[in-house]
């Protein structure tokens, strides 16, 4: 049986814990916010940049002159996937979620006798992918320093796939993020960007309905230029989707940690006070007997 | 009074502009065109350059893009841009900066083409200093 003061500064240690989770609960609330609206504020972008690709696309009807970045190069031996994790840990699952479906995908790929190169965005999914995987990790991509997440870091990041491409370093890229459903709930989610799967378009043109189009410059030349703004684009998506999910999942993971803690001071205190009162009942016996024996 | 029409300038960060305009002028790859309601339907890049925007309400605003695509229908203009601030909050430093990459990207290209590419960047770039630089 601890003594009392041991249980004194347990209870002590157990509450300064639940003050520091209690606060990083609610800087991740704010954070949170913060980062729903940059997410918010980001979609009409990528859904027009969507609407208009689906416009062009049809325009070309998938002719021969489509950029190598949206047919893909007709191989699938190499593929690229660009892990996307938080930078810092004390988020639940939130990056353990993401490590594992890539893990699998590697798995799986590895089985097939594909070739696999990784590339990690935040220092989470490096440290886990590092463990099993570290020969196949071709690059990572610090965002530590990152205040507020720009474009600018999105559009780094596709520069270097598509640089990558270009060299013909892989053939398929695939981007692993965590989609923000909710505070309690983010998919893990892969997304193939190379060749860009436009299989989703929606058919019928935006606006205009069927509205003949005039291409300035040619259509291919538009495409070319659009394709590697609509990579970056994703990435910033992903990126984005992933800084909201990171702080929803640390919100929830850090109220439970308050509420955890605060069961344990409970707990704590029922035994404290239990075992001070058998000590002052014990003393007491002790001053009546030594009363009865006079 | 000219007819208005909706007018949107998106960049990836966030919505700029989106609202009735009377014209609005774009800097589009192959020359400057004036927009105005009922226009043809018409997908363009942009170049860097500047963004005249001439609201129904009458004032006129000026924003600096830096490359981007249009996407212009009977009934409205939509302006994708990589990334867009209003003339008057322009940060010297960036603009700069942007200037001196593209100085080196044209210096270390490798092919004829990768060059002439960028050295048409550098030259738009150096343009739009000059066209802002009084302002």
């Amino acid at each position: 049986m601890p003594s009392l003061k041991d249980l004194r500064n347990r209870i002590a240690s157990v509450k300064a814990t639940q003050k520091i989770t209690k606060a990083m609960q609610m800087v991740a609330a704010a954070k949170l916010r913060r980062a729903q609206e940059a997410a918010e504020a980001a979609r009409p972008y990528s859904e027009r940049m969507g609407s208009v690709l689906a416009n062009i696309t049809q325009a070309i009807g998938g002719g021969g002159d489509a950029p190598a970045l949206m047919t893909g190069t007709g191989k699938d031996d190499v593929h690229l996937l660009v892990v996307c994790t938080a930078e810092r840990g004390l988020c639940g699952g939130f990056n353990s979620q993401i490590a594992r479906l890539a893990r699998d995908h590697i798995r799986r790929l590895l089985a097939d006798g594909k070739q696999v190169k990784i590339i990690c965005v935040g220092k989470k999914g490096f440290d886990i992918l590092r463990r099993d995987y570290a020969s196949m990790i071709i690059d990572r991509v610090d965002l530590r320093e990152v205040k507020t997440l720009g474009f600018v870091n999105a559009d780094a990041i596709a520069k270097k796939v598509i640089h990558l491409f270009n060299e013909g370093g892989f053939d398929i890229c695939t981007l692993f993020y965590s989609q923000f459903k909710s505070v309690i709930s983010q998919i893990p989610t892969a997304q193939q960007i190379i060749p860009a799967g436009l299989a989703s378009a929606p058919a019928e043109a935006v606006d205009g309905g069927s509205a003949v189009y005039e291409y300035e410059p040619e259509p291919g030349e538009i495409l070319a230029d659009l394709i590697p703004r609509n990579i970056s684009v994703q990435v910033f998506r992903a990126l984005l989707e992933n800084a909201a999910g990171e702080m929803g999942a640390k919100m929830s993971a850090m109220d439970n940690a308050t509420r955890n803690a605060g069961e344990m001071i409970n707990k704590l205190s029922i035994t404290y006070n239990r075992q001070r009162q058998a000590q002052i009942t014990k003393e007491l016996i002790e001053i009546i007997s030594g009363a009865e024996a006079l | 009074m000219a007819e208005a029409f909706k007018f949107e300038l998106v960049s990836p960060e966030r919505l700029l502009v989106s609202e009735q305009v009377e014209s609005v002028v774009i800097p589009g790859a192959e020359g400057e065109m004036t927009v105005l309601a009922h226009h043809a339907p018409v997908m363009t890049t942009i170049k860097p350059g500047v963004v005249t925007v001439k609201a129904a309400s009458g004032g006129e605003e000026r924003y600096v893009v830096f490359g981007g695509f249009a996407d212009i229908v009977p009934s409205g203009c939509t302006l994708l841009a990589e990334s867009a601030v209003a003339v008057k909050d322009v940060d010297r430093a960036d603009l700069a900066r942007r200037i001196q990459e593209a100085r080196e990207d044209a210096a270390d290209a490798k092919d004829d083409q990768v060059r002439s590419k960028a050295e048409q960047f550098l030259s738009q770039l150096t343009t739009l200093e000059g066209a802002i630089l009084p302002a």
